[in-house]
């Protein structure tokens, strides 16, 4: 897919969404490291650009649902750190009260309604986030993220029929990271692509490099538009590189070299960078964003830390709508 | 309406009322529609026609897209009621049932909720054979999240399915193939059973049978029997499986100092 230079306020939108990303990745890892947080997580690195260019396309009232490898969607969709970082330490304070944790960050005030930690299972529930918008139109979009991996469960192939049969307003957001959990894409799928599906169910596909936000940007916007206007469902599959292991602290040693070579050589980060400054931005410019950034994710971690954990009788609440008697 | 209904009809006009009161709920399920005769029982019938076929949806055969349609929409708060053909076909759409519909609220610390109704049908003695007949009803009663419904007759099923529509947790309604043509006195417009609240269907003193969907009739003819042989048979009709009436059924027992748990599902194990 051709694209064209982008506007210099998109650039710099999608910019910092990949920043926030890439700086919450680091510091969420650094966290694990320092035994600040021991909870699952499962590492968005090399994945920064693609989330944050779909997410650039979106109105903030658009809906999101993603899987447990989804902190670089969530922040790029633009949950604030404090209450991230406030959910993942499992604190009273954080989007779900703490009753989520990482796995199933929720936060329907920027549009994450679901993140599931079963692979696959979120394409259906999308569908059902835009049957809503279709029959209230309201408009919104919603964009549902995966890997390779869930592109083989059941669900994935149950939703895209659905979704084109009723031509909803919903984005298959294939992120390719080539890896589903330990097993490479050749050695889990048996089509040459993903979007080459989207043809089994008369779903327009669109496969396009994630690691170009100009490229990933447009690929978004024109699926976003034609949702929008009515004009039903897109898989996009947005080849990229999980550049760590499956979850913070597993084995990566099953992974090529050739593999880890290419991803560096392709690494978003940098080649976002240097397309900024190929733009004018400038090197003071583009450092004091993430100044910012990494001083609104520092505040953030110390309210996540030191917020109290929910007290004992959350147990009983929020498991129906009434309070479970004891 | 006054005179009788029967138990497909008073699912009807519950559906029917629901969707006239408000926009936000929905059907969906195979055959559902007008153009598939309004589902293999006839439940649905005449609804699309009257609401419009993007409320009354027809489905391909995809359990697990059905239920996850249907939890989507419930998570921006309108209310569908899902439909699922067979009791035995819940099994393909578990995952989506058991980790999300009945999670999500307390995964999300309260902020979305899934006032979702799933309808489905089974029970023995209709020649289905093992794959269309069982009832499933205590494995999701071990879910927590999950309301659990079965209606032994019209009323009932209109009420309790009004009642299911308003609630704002996911609610499983199970409805029993044998009892569909069994008629009532219809009830009021807009009439609801309140959810967890059983019935005493015929009072007795000497042994209570607490029973549900169509097992009820087996107790009411145990005890019609039993009561020629001067045994009273006190018949507690639960409705609500979970929560079930811990109340209503503790007073009976205490009452009859005996108790009878009579239902098709298995055995205990």
């Amino acid at each position: 897919m051709t694209s064209q230079p982008l506007d210099r306020e998109i650039l710099l939108d999608i910019y910092r969404r990949a920043m926030r990303v890439n700086r919450t990745d680091e510091k969420f890892r650094s966290l694990l490291t320092a035994g600040k947080l021991a909870v699952m997580y499962y590492p968005v690195r090399g994945q920064e650009v693609a989330s944050a260019a779909m997410m650039a396309a979106l109105r903030p009232d658009d809906y999101l649902v993603t899987t447990y490898r989804g902190q670089h969607d969530q922040t790029a969709k633009g949950i604030p750190s404090d209450l991230f970082f406030a959910e993942c330490a499992g604190r009273a304070t954080g989007t779900c009260k703490g009753k989520g944790g990482p796995m199933h960050i929720t936060h329907p005030k920027t549009g994450v309604m679901v993140t599931t930690g079963v692979v696959g299972s979120g394409l259906p529930i999308a569908n059902g986030l835009a049957l809503s918008s279709q029959n209230r139109g309201d408009g919104r979009v919603t964009v549902t993220c995966f890997g390779d991996g869930a592109a083989n469960i059941g669900a994935f192939h149950e939703a895209m029929n659905m979704a084109q049969l009723w031509k909803l307003p919903v984005i298959f957001f294939c992120q390719n990271n080539r890896y589903g959990e330990h097993t490479a894409y050749a050695d889990h799928t048996s089509s040459e692509s993903i979007v080459s599906r989207a043809a089994g169910y008369g779903m327009r596909g669109v496969r396009v490099d994630g690691n170009d936000s100009e490229a990933m940007f447009a690929a978004a916007k024109e699926a976003v538009d034609r949702a929008r206007a009515g004009e039903g469902p897109t898989l996009i599959e947005a080849m990229c590189y999980r550049m760590l292991g499956h979850f913070f602290g597993a084995d990566f040693s099953y992974v090529p070299k050739e593999f880890k070579a290419e991803a560096k050589e392709q690494d978003p980060i940098p080649r976002l960078r240097k397309l900024m400054l190929e733009r004018q931005f400038s090197e003071t410019e583009l450092d004091s964003i993430v100044m910012a950034i990494d001083a609104e994710i520092e505040a953030g971690v110390e309210f996540a830390l030191n917020s109290p954990f929910p007290d004992a009788s959350e147990l009983r609440l929020d498991v129906f709508e009434e309070e479970i008697a004891l | 309406m006054s005179g009788k209904i029967n138990v497909v009809q008073a699912l009807n006009l519950a559906l029917d009322e629901a969707m006239a009161e408000d926009e936000g709920v929905i059907a969906l399920g195979e055959d559902v529609g007008a153009k598939q005769g309004g589902g293999v029982f006839k439940v649905t019938s005449g609804l699309s026609e009257k609401y419009g076929a993007h409320r009354i949806r027809s489905t391909p055969i995809s359990e697990q897209a059905i239920i996850g349609a249907a939890i989507g929409a419930a998570l921006t708060g309108m209310r569908p009621v899902a439909e699922i053909m067979l009791m035995n076909f819940v099994t393909v759409a578990m995952d989506q049932i058991v980790n999300h519909a009945a999670k999500l609220r307390f995964m999300s610390g309260g902020q979305t909720n899934v006032p979702l109704v799933i309808r489905t049908t089974t029970g023995v003695g209709s020649g289905f054979g093992g794959q269309h007949s069982d009832m499933l009803e205590a494995w999701f009663a071990h879910v927590p999240g999950l309301k659990i419904v079965t209606p032994s007759n019209a009323a009932d099923a209109k009420g309790l399915l009004r009642a299911a529509i308003d609630c704002n947790d996911p609610v499983i309604f199970i409805e029993n193939i044998l009892c569909y043509g069994l008629e009532s006195d219809a009830p009021p417009v807009g009439h609801r059973v309140p959810l967890g609240k059983a019935a005493i269907t015929r009072p007795g003193g000497d042994v209570s049978i607490i029973t549900y969907g169509r097992t009820v009739y087996d107790a009411l003819e145990v005890a019609n029997k039993l009561s020629d042989q001067g045994i009273s048979v006190e018949v507690v009709d639960l409705r609500t499986i979970a929560p079930y009436d811990e109340e209503t059924v503790l007073a009976s027992v205490r009452k009859t100092g005996r108790a009878v748990v009579l239902h098709e599902a298995v055995k205990a194990y």
